[in-house]
């Protein structure tokens, strides 16, 4: 019988970026001893645990005689899931969640709605969805769904930080929102179509205000993501309202400085709100003005490379998150999980605290290829590369040995029922659909 | 409705698949020659009915004469480098029969392992394959041939030889070629041993068992990629190159071993298919051997030699889908034109079609139908319809419903 022994009981909380999750795991011969300071440590070892346990040709269940002590070298593991491009069934994140429990992630990135589709039924405004949704009856998220991932996360560990991408990707939102979004214009005449959120009306910070009342009510977690991404001037130049606005502030033609003054109102709703952010790069680089506390989402491959970014963001003295060369969804013929395994978060030029400042990061699966039907495949094992390089010491770099060691927690995750692709040529005891 | 509709019959290469379908009030009719043609009218049939908003089914009144531009549309599925659970292959000629594909190209065994259970050689599977679990009985081979003779789809099954036969030398003794390191051997073996008499007595035997097996008229022998190293390595294997007067020509030797198989397979009367590189090699091929162009690098080229030379030819080169990459690339395959090669209207004449080819080095239950389609969907487009169906707007909204309705 494997005993637990957790120092700060309690089972009720929600993890958070400051959680414990390191543990000890004794295995000797009539004792089998995990302890940890919280009940986090306790799942973690849990887990590997359960990975120890064998069995042998007679079916025999056995352990070797072991001591661990382990403990994340990140706090901030995540995974990023986009719901927008494509829909996935409740199923398919609460599965999901059980896997990333399997490879030791402890944060659900959820890209809940963008351009494409708006699944979250909101309280609030329910013609978001009755209007942005692929399906309003069939592919939506209602508030019992959300509620259900939040605590299948929390029970495994894991938060769920909430992303509402703004003001760009939200041409979802429009129809549900009349007037949020900034009609483009042809010369002189509205277009027809729409561009980002409209940052001169007051109206726009309204509707933003009383949206994330609700979502910082239904996410437990302290942080949310407010995107901020990839937002595009066209729309915005060409609408003379627009134009005229910028000439009162005295933007010159930066809408960068637009942009900046709808995310600093943002900003500053969500501060008012008690929750803390995480913004993708841009916000970053288009110097917003923002919290000290921010967290900034480093994910743009070309054109200033990562590492450099990564740099220049914790120089600033801002917290950072790495994505840019975990996006999963970037599939290539060949092993491309060691491209994933060999990346060194904190191989850049820095102090101790720059590096202090680097808190984790995420695997990426954006929804444009993908949906339920490749979902499992294309996440594992892979994922699991970004899981390992997050969690374990920088010095576990051999790929000869993670390929071995990857290759049979493959294995493991078939016999679990999850449909994780292959590394290479071979074999497991049991194959899927076998 | 014909006289001798077939039935019971498996489809071949000149199979009529042609079909009339007439949707009239009160009525639907299909006419083809051939059962196999019936078939495929039955598939294009279901994707007429659709649903209207109350629930009721419906069909367009329609006319539609049908047939293949091309009369051999094929998968190429590789169960060596991962074994492939009998249902996923099944499931996949359902798949298959939905886009009208007609040709399994089974390439079953590799260096890898050998899930063939053999009747006559039992031990190449009891020491090739993976492990016992991953072996496909004579009960699970009959499956997969009647299940798609059911769909009109053929089953040719690749014996890949002389390379690619690691997993052979298990289970068969002095089949490989030993190695050599300097005058020792190194442990290690090469390809299929082609100066021992014993190396075409097992294959003469082990082919007169796959013939016997496998009813299509063809059966593939491989012929890729055979590494010379090793025979250049073996003192006897140097001998004999000396003793035939091939000099230091390898190519000779591979192409003295071919011949001896392509002359065993042939008195068993089958047909042939074979790689490229045994066309390249200049191999003394039977008339009617269908070579199969799979290197990217100048296929064109290597198109209208093939057919220059009098031979049918497949084509596979661009149609690698186990080449995954970021984005909508099965607009790639769908925009190839198979006869856009320098040759004669002859020439054309003999390709007589190609294959999607799903090499399983990262690829097994797991990750197959997901990989497969609908991206190989839009090669059996290319290989069914008129050449002037090309236009990638209305594929990608025909491909889109395909899909949906592939998953229903």
């Amino acid at each position: 019988q494997l005993l637990i022994f957790v120092a700060t009981p309690g089972c009720d909380g929600f993890p958070s970026l400051d959680s414990k999750e390191s543990y000890k795991l004794s295995v000797s011969e009539g004792s089998l001893l995990l302890s940890a300071d919280a009940v986090w440590g306790a799942l973690r070892g849990l887990e590997t645990f359960s990975q120890l346990v064998g069995r042998d040709e007679n079916g025999t269940c056995y352990i070797n005689k072991t001591e661990i002590v382990d403990f994340p070298r990140f706090p901030h593991r995540g995974l990023l899931l986009d719901t927008s491009r494509h829909y996935l069934p409740l199923r398919a994140i609460l599965e999901t969640l059980d896997v990333m429990a399997y490879n030791k992630f402890n944060v659900f990135h959820w890209h809940i709605v963008d351009d494409p589709s708006f699944p979250y039924e909101s309280l609030t405004f329910p013609e978001l969805s009755k209007q942005g949704a692929f399906n309003a009856m069939t592919h939506v998220y209602t508030a019992s769904d959300v509620q259900m991932v939040i605590e299948y996360a929390r029970l495994r560990g894991i938060r769920v930080i909430a992303e509402f991408d703004t003001p760009g990707h939200t041409l979802s939102w429009g129809p549900g929102a009349p007037g949020l979004l900034t009609p483009c214009y042809l010369g002189n005449d509205p277009s027809g179509t729409y561009g980002p959120i409209n940052p001169i009306l007051n109206s726009t910070y309204q509707f933003v205000s009383s949206l994330f009342q609700e979502v910082s009510t239904v996410f437990p977690d302290y942080f949310l993501h407010l995107g901020g991404d990839e937002v595009d001037f066209s729309c915005w130049k060409s609408n003379p309202k627009i134009r005229a606005f910028m000439k009162e502030m005295g933007f010159g033609e930066d809408y960068k400085k637009l942009e900046s003054f709808y995310v600093q109102r943002l900003l500053d709703i969500i501060s008012s709100l008690g929750k803390g952010y995480i913004v993708w790069q841009e916000v970053f680089d288009n110097e917003v003005k923002v919290r000290p506390d921010t967290i900034i989402h480093v994910w743009k491959e070309n054109s200033t490379p990562y590492m450099k970014e990564m740099a220049n963001v914790t120089k600033a003295g801002y917290r950072a998150l790495l994505s840019a060369p975990w996006y999963l969804n970037h599939i290539s013929y060949g092993q491309d999980w060691m491209a994933a395994y060999q990346v060194e978060p904190l191989k850049f030029e820095g102090s101790s605290e720059q590096k202090d400042r680097v808190i984790g990061g995420e695997a990426c699966m954006w929804g444009e290829y993908v949906d339920v039907t490749n979902l499992a495949p294309r996440l594992w094992p892979r994922a699991g590369a970004v899981a390992e390089r997050l969690w374990s010491n920088a010095t576990v770099r051999d790929l000869q040995d993670a390929y071995m060691r990857l290759a049979d927690f493959r294995c493991k995750l078939l016999r679990r029922g999850v449909q994780a692709q292959p590394l290479y040529v071979g074999y497991c005891e049991n194959e899927f659909g076998g | 409705e014909s006289p001798e509709p077939g039935c019971r019959s498996y489809p071949h290469l000149a199979s009529s698949e042609a079909y009339h379908l007439t949707v009239i009030e009160p009525v639907a009719i299909l006419k083809a020659d051939e059962v196999w043609g019936a078939l495929r009218g039955l598939e294009t049939f279901s994707q007429l009915v659709h649903e209207d908003d109350y629930g009721r089914f419906l069909v367009n009144e329609s006319e539609i004469h049908d047939f293949p531009r091309f009369a051999h549309r094929g998968i190429l599925l590789d169960t060596s480098r991962h074994y492939l659970p009998l249902k996923s292959i099944l499931t996949n000629l359902d798949a298959m029969a939905f886009n009208k594909f007609n040709v399994l190209h089974w390439h079953i065994v590799d260096d890898q392992s050998f899930p063939y259970q053999s009747i006559y050689f039992p031990e190449l599977s009891d020491k090739g394959a993976y492990s016992y679990n991953h072996i496909y009985t004579p009960a699970d081979v009959h499956m997969v041939i009647e299940y798609a003779r059911l769909r009109g789809i053929r089953v040719i099954p690749e014996f890949d030889t002389p390379g690619h036969t690691q997993s052979w030398g298990k289970g068969q003794k002095d089949l490989l070629t030993p190695c050599y390191n300097g005058e020792q051997p190194s442990g290690f073996f090469g390809p299929v041993n082609p100066i021992l008499n014993t190396t075409y007595d097992f294959m003469t035997k082990f082919f007169k068992e796959i013939s016997s097996v496998f009813p299509d008229a063809y059966i593939h022998l491989g012929g890729d990629e055979v590494n010379f190293d090793c025979w250049k390595s073996n003192p006897e294997v140097k001998e004999f190159m000396k003793q035939q007067g091939f000099g230091i020509n390898y190519a000779k030797l591979e192409s003295y071993y071919i011949q001896k198989i392509l002359d065993t397979v042939s008195s068993y009367d089958k047909g042939y298919m074979v790689w490229q590189e045994v066309f390249d090699n200049k191999a003394q091929l039977k008339p009617d051997t269908v070579v199969e162009v799979w290197i990217e690098s100048n296929y064109t080229h290597e198109l209208s030699s093939v057919t220059r030379a009098g031979f049918t030819a497949i084509l596979a080169a661009p149609w690698y889908l186990d080449y995954i990459s970021y984005g909508q690339d099965w607009k790639k395959y769908y925009s190839i034109e198979p006869l856009n090669f320098p040759g004669s209207e002859e020439q054309k004449k003999l390709l007589i079609g190609g294959e999607a080819c799903l090499w399983g080095e990262f690829v097994d239950a797991t990750n197959l139908t997901p990989r497969l389609w609908p991206r190989a969907s839009a090669v059996g487009e290319r290989l069914w319809s008129s050449r002037s169906v090309t236009d990638l707007q209305d594929a990608y909204t025909r491909l889109t419903n395909h899909r949906c309705r592939m998953l229903r």
